[in-house]
């Protein structure tokens, strides 16, 4: 029995290292979970995948009825509906992952206090199930891109990394928002207005190019700028956020570690606490 | 192999609720310097508020030993559990823990009611701790260990609680860690599927893995356990062989008073809703509380508790055991449960204290030692307040029933009058 694992149980102090390895020994719980939540959320409602549409499509509409028709917001030259939806896909990965993960660790109570697992898969898996709802959405896209007679271009390619952003942006934000839930309660009912706060804080409606020169760096403070004008770049080819990114890419980087240990160090009283 | 050294665990017992709100923490850090200076040297009165769960608990438990953890609700049994299978970590002293280790504290962990049963096998198995490609190899046995072929792919929100509970043990018992930690899952599912799983877990100890097995059940430690630990207010109050410890562990529950008071509300066993006043065993013809009883008369559970939410539908229930733990009978003030009608029995209760008694009829119970737990449950089955092992009391023969027969009554748990009819059928062989 030379291999026969070693565990250590001590008291926890301070800060804890980020286990990595630890995490990874549970992937498959961590596909189980999503799983789960994927199943369960197209099952329970007969609208699952219509809704996943729906939404974002409503959302589309009535944005290019108030922001670009009445309005006349600046579109750098693209019909609005295009212009609104290619901003609506990112937001909604970001918006839905921030709040699923904000109430991850206090709707698992029920796993936490019965079983160990690296705590950090809850806000990870609740992050990664709105997937499929983009997925869907993604495909009336396509289909829009064609209606207005504007075919996708080789950049599509690069929707993975983009993608990927608006889901380490909504992991970052979902990592310090579920530590912080489990220690102060009303921090859910912030959720909804801090959604719509950061949604008008975001190009989703209008265009970033709007805004004053002497904005724009404090403006890219803001990460998901980068990952909804990226998107607009490689789907309709606007200017490329450029110079933007590396603000954005690197608040997001530093949220993320942070959130991660932030995470790590209030993990240890969630057990005695949810 | 599990060495566990001076292991502490200090828990909050905070006023309301464990957590906080944002706004408080906010207005705290404006208000805190006033309150400061306005308690001045009372702070010391919050180190009152943190309760020890568990205290300076040291063991060592063999590889391939099977062992018992007793001791009554809230003595930290749980506690330590979840400190071996790392859900919470101690507040002091270390743990060491060789081989692969899996924890069971519930059963049916990760069940979802929307999916199907095969789905659950699969995500409650992940959860704990089995690999994929383990439950797939396993499944088959699995599902045909929970007798439940045919629903397999029936969402288990349509199961009856016994399927459901057959199929979440079906998945735990397959488990196959080196160290399994068990909590109370006994205790639920039918007598015949309890036995099964006695059984499947008395394979396990014999296959050399190492348990670790906390239960009310004294028989089932008894018959499972090579060694027991006793834990009393958080400390390792004696360990040894399951008999001795469990022996030990009734004499000292047995309280010679016959009752049991929680004078200060707030410290009574209980929640917002309803808290225990006392218990007390009484006799007629015996002045107050009694720990010995007649035979042939009857025995009297009472039972005060406070009702603290106004128009709360409250039911009292008794539990009732033997010497060496085997569940005898429990007994509630339900209309279709109770013999005579009980005139509080599903009605709202208003605020206040209210006092039940329940009457176990003399010449019914065996000489020797029985121990009362008590339940108060709200609406139908929602219960509240469970507390096994809280007072024992002795049977004692007065001669009533021994008459003719002199000999032993050792044995039987129960020994009520029952009616008896000869009849001659003559003396004619044809």
């Amino acid at each position: 029995m030379a291999d026969t694992p070693i565990l250590k149980i001590k008291p926890i102090k301070g800060w804890v290292a980020i286990d990595l390895k630890e995490l990874w020994h549970h992937r498959e719980l961590l596909y189980f979970l999503v799983w789960r939540d994927i199943k369960v959320r197209y099952k329970q409602t007969i609208l699952g995948a219509t809704w996943a549409i729906l939404q974002p499509f409503l959302m589309m509409v009535v944005f290019s009825l108030f922001f670009g028709k009445f309005m006349k917001v600046p579109r750098e030259g693209i019909a609005y509906p295009l212009f609104s939806y290619a901003a609506i896909l990112p937001w909604m990965v970001f918006s839905e992952g921030v709040t699923r993960s904000t109430n991850s660790v206090i709707q698992s109570s029920n796993l936490i206090t019965k079983v160990y697992f690296p705590r950090l898969i809850m806000p990870l898996s609740s992050i990664i199930s709105p997937l499929i709802d983009f997925g869907f959405a993604f495909l009336v896209f396509i289909g829009l891109m064609f209606y207005y007679g504007f075919p996708p271009s080789i950049k599509i390619l690069l929707l993975p990394v983009f993608l990927l952003l608006a889901l380490i942006t909504a992991l970052a934000v979902g990592l310090w928002l579920s530590a912080i839930n489990v220690q102060y309660r009303d921090v859910r009912y912030t959720i909804p207005f801090l959604i719509q706060f950061w949604f008008f804080a975001s190009p989703v409606v209008y265009s970033s190019t709007s805004l004053p020169k002497s904005w724009q760096l404090f403006y890219s403070l803001n990460p998901m700028v980068g990952v909804i004008e990226g998107f607009r770049w490689i789907l309709l080819g606007t200017a490329p956020p450029g110079s933007l990114m590396i603000v954005s890419i690197t608040i997001v980087l530093i949220m993320l570690i942070s959130g991660a240990f932030y995470f790590r160090r209030t993990e240890k009283i969630f057990a005695d606490v949810v | 192999m599990i060495r566990v050294e001076k292991l502490g665990k200090l828990y909050h017992i905070g006023e309301k609720t464990p957590y906080k709100t944002l706004r408080e923490a906010i207005t705290n850090i404006f208000t805190a310097p006033f309150k400061k200076l306005k308690n001045g040297l009372k702070s010391k009165e919050q180190s009152l508020s943190y309760i020890w769960a568990l205290k300076n608990v040291s063991f060592q438990i063999k590889k391939g030993e099977v062992v018992g953890i007793i001791g009554r609700n809230g003595t930290g049994k749980s506690t330590l559990l979840k400190i071996l299978s790392r859900i919470t970590p101690p507040t002091e002293g270390y743990v060491e823990v060789h081989g692969r280790i899996a924890s069971l504290l519930e059963v049916g962990t990760g069940f979802h009611p929307e999916l199907t049963g095969r789905d659950n096998v699969f995500l409650s198995g992940v959860i704990l701790g089995m690999k994929k490609a383990e439950i797939k190899e396993k499944f088959d046995e699995i599902v045909a260990f929970a007798e439940i072929e045919r629903f397999i792919d029936t969402p288990v929100k349509y199961y009856s609680s016994g399927m459901y509970v057959r199929l979440a043990f079906a998945v735990a018992a397959h488990l196959e860690p080196e160290i399994l930690l068990v909590d109370e899952v006994l205790s639920v599912g039918d007598v015949a599927f309890q036995k099964k799983c006695l059984g499947k877990m008395g394979d396990v100890a014999k296959e050399g893995r190492t348990v670790l097995f906390v239960s009310h059940n004294m028989p089932s430690i008894i018959n499972l356990c090579q060694r027991a630990l006793l834990l009393k207010a958080g400390r390792l109050e004696k360990e040894g062989s399951p008999k001795d410890v469990i022996q030990y562990y009734l004499d000292t529950v047995r309280s010679a008073s016959g009752q049991i008071v929680w004078p200060e509300l707030d410290k009574a066993p209980g929640n917002d809703i309803v808290r225990l006043q006392a218990v007390r065993i009484l006799q007629e013809g015996i002045d107050g509380p009694t720990a010995d009883v007649d035979i042939s008369k009857e025995i009297l559970i009472e039972m005060s508790y406070w009702n603290l939410r106004e128009g709360t539908f409250l039911y009292p229930c008794i539990r009732l055991r033997d010497g060496v733990g085997t569940f005898i009978l429990t007994s509630s003030n339900h209309k279709s449960i109770s013999l005579t009608e009980d005139s509080w029995s599903g009605r709202a209760y208003p605020n206040g204290l209210f006092k039940s008694i329940c009457r176990i009829p003399g010449n019914f119970l065996n000489e020797g030692l029985y121990s009362i737990g008590v339940v108060v449950g709200k609406d139908v089955l929602n219960t509240q307040i469970l507390l096994e092992y809280l007072l024992s009391f002795n049977v004692h023969d007065t001669g009533e029933m021994r008459k003719e027969y002199l000999g032993s009554w050792a044995g039987p748990v129960i020994r009520p009058r029952l009616a008896w009819e000869t009849v001659f059928l003559g003396n004619n062989e044809q």
